[in-house]
């Protein structure tokens, strides 16, 4: 599948949002978090904000952006259109939260539900943005138990090395945030690495000859419908080349994991300004990984009409 | 809505026959002639005449060689390719705003141009690579099954087909309701063994396609040698090659 840009951003972007928005909510309703106002107004703005852009970059996309609010109608049956629901539900406990936090310095008692809320509303929105490529059966690499638990993981652990960050530059350590840290980039690597195996072994269950219903023989493209590319081509039949593929994913490994893992293990133990360094690193790193590991998300996703172009399986 | 009709009351669908076809694209090009003018108008072209030539088609013909391996024959396969209007159509559910549809009358997959947002999803979610996005317009578009053909009272009766069953020069393609057990085009499934494609994927298409009829696998079968050999030329036959050479001076 070609790997849109505005797409990329807006999954990554997102995901680092709701994660750290979730985070925040339930860290501030649980008072693990000061209720100073600073500490919860730069969290805010840093998570609504990704959120906004990256919502704001996915309408980039569209031919009609200025229809977009079509999309809200039809949550009965419409993954995307149930992602925008939720998306734009999750501002009001948010918000909500940003008055008890910034307004009253409070985050406990009302204040403190709609910070479970917006936590609770983040994941729903998240599971609903795995859900739209989840459900496409066409896509084996995205047709897969894998996709879901993925977007919900790396999203909590963008938020978390967000958080990590954040709460160091306020000089807070909180060994449960630093420590969250430490385990969803451990379990977000296992789960990646894991999905990368399974992609490498297996192979959705269409063929050329179930493609075009004759099952007997070897299939080979003799013509081309056209000579040119076609938006069928440019859309769905991207293709990269596997070396290149290698090389991104160790660098997803490198940047999006490893590194991001060694500096939070860096920040869990140590104060002061190696603390604030080491866990601005990890978050730094982590956020570039993921756009490359998303990259690859798209860019090794291979449609079953590519069968008609020349692909055996997919 | 893009939820799915629980049941259609008829399953309007093409029938195509892969074993004479013979990858003509007149289908398609008819198809692009009255659809550029029809439901889903203009089906527009990016540098027609120039390099890198791109545009919106709701048919494409396909050609493929079937290879049987050392004993067999190979095999040209001609195969057109276009919306199947699939019972189990995930191109409408995916839709965020309700432009895309099935109809409970007649089971037609179709593309409302003034809701469409041109989010691309539905042409992720269909397997066959049936939708194709116009640039110009910033829409999805898609086969309408000539549904500005087939009710128009304007056309004669024998013309109320989509245009890329009334033009093939071969009778390949057929029209007709393949939810009805008798109609012409669902015996011809049952007689040619018509099938599905990729079935595997659950969208229960109503196109079918006919597999082409079995082959002769050995050569000599058809009366062809297996090989050439030299012929002896007899005495006769000696003398006329001489006169043939001289008179060809
Ligand atoms: S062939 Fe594709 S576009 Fe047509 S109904 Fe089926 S899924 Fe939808
Ligand atoms: S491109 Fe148009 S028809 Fe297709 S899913 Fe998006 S809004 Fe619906
Ligand atoms: S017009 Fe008939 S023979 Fe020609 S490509 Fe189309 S289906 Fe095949």
């Amino acid at each position: 599948m070609h790997p849109a840009l505005s797409v990329i951003f807006f999954t990554t972007a997102t995901g680092a949002g709701y994660g750290f928005l979730a985070l925040l909510g339930i860290f501030g309703a649980s008072g693990l978090l000061p209720s100073d106002r600073w500490m919860g107004l730069s969290g805010l703005i840093v998570a609504l904000g990704l959120i906004t852009t990256g919502l704001l970059s996915s309408t980039f996309h569209l031919g009609h952006p200025e229809r977009a609010w079509r999309a809200f109608t039809q949550w009965r049956s419409s993954w995307l259109s149930r992602e925008g629901v939720a998306s734009v539900l999750t501002y009001i406990p948010a918000l909500l939260l940003g008055v008890g936090w910034v307004v009253f310095q409070d985050v406990s008692g009302f204040w403190a539900v709609m910070g479970v809320l917006a936590a609770v509303l983040s994941w729903l929105t998240v599971a609903c943005t795995a859900m739209i490529y989840r459900s496409l059966r066409p896509i084996h690499q995205w047709h897969n138990d894998f996709t879901v638990p993925s977007y919900i993981v790396l999203s909590l652990m963008s938020g978390a090395v967000l958080m990590s960050a954040l709460t160091k530059l306020f000089s807070i350590d909180n060994g449960y945030i630093q420590g969250l840290t430490v385990i969803t980039l451990a379990i977000g690597w296992a789960l990646k690495s894991a999905y990368w195996n399974f992609n490498k072994k297996s192979k959705g269950l269409p063929t050329v000859n179930s493609a075009i219903g004759v099952d007997a023989g070897r299939v080979n493209v003799l013509e081309a419908p056209h000579t040119s590319d076609n938006y069928l081509l440019k859309e769905m039949g991207f293709k990269v080349a596997r070396k290149h593929a290698e090389r991104l994913r160790l660098l997803s490994h490198v940047m999006g994991f490893a590194l991001p893992l060694l500096f939070s293990l860096i920040a869990l133990f140590t104060t002061g300004a190696t603390a604030v360094i080491a866990s601005v690193l990890a978050w730094a790193l982590c956020s570039l990984g993921i756009l490359v590991e998303r990259w690859l998300f798209f860019a090794e996703a291979k449609h079953s009409v590519t069968l008609y172009y020349g692909e055996q399986t997919v | 809505m893009t939820s799915l009709p629980p049941e259609t009351q008829k399953k309007l669908g093409l029938v195509i026959d892969l074993d004479t076809c013979v990858g003509c694209h007149a289908c398609a090009t008819n198809c692009k002639e009255w659809n550029t003018g029809g439901h889903s108008a203009p089906l527009t072209d990016v540098n027609p005449y120039s390099r890198d030539p791109d545009g919106v088609w709701f048919n494409r013909i396909h050609s493929f060689e079937i290879d049987r391996g050392a004993n067999g024959v190979g095999m040209t396969v001609n195969f057109p390719r276009s919306c199947l209007h699939c019972e189990k159509a995930a191109c409408v559910t995916v839709c965020p705003t309700g432009a895309s549809y099935k109809r409970a009358e007649d089971g037609i997959v179709l593309v409302n141009d003034e809701k469409c947002i041109g989010c691309k999803l539905c042409s992720w979610a269909c397997p066959y690579g049936a939708r194709e996005f116009d640039v110009t317009k910033g829409v999805m578009k898609k086969c309408t099954l000539c549904i500005d053909r087939i009710y128009n009272e304007n056309l004669d009766e024998i013309d109320r087909q989509p245009a890329c069953v009334i033009t093939c020069p071969v009778g390949a393609r057929h029209f007709g309701d393949l939810g009805d057990p008798g109609s012409e085009v669902s015996k011809l499934v049952v007689a040619r063994h018509g099938r599905d494609l990729m079935p595997e994927m659950g969208y229960k298409p109503t196109n079918k396609y006919l597999p082409p009829r079995p082959r002769k696998l050995d050569p000599a079968l058809l009366g062809a040698p297996l090989e050439l050999k030299p012929r002896k030329t007899k005495k006769g036959e000696k003398i006329l090659a001489w006169v043939d050479n001289l008179l060809s001076r």
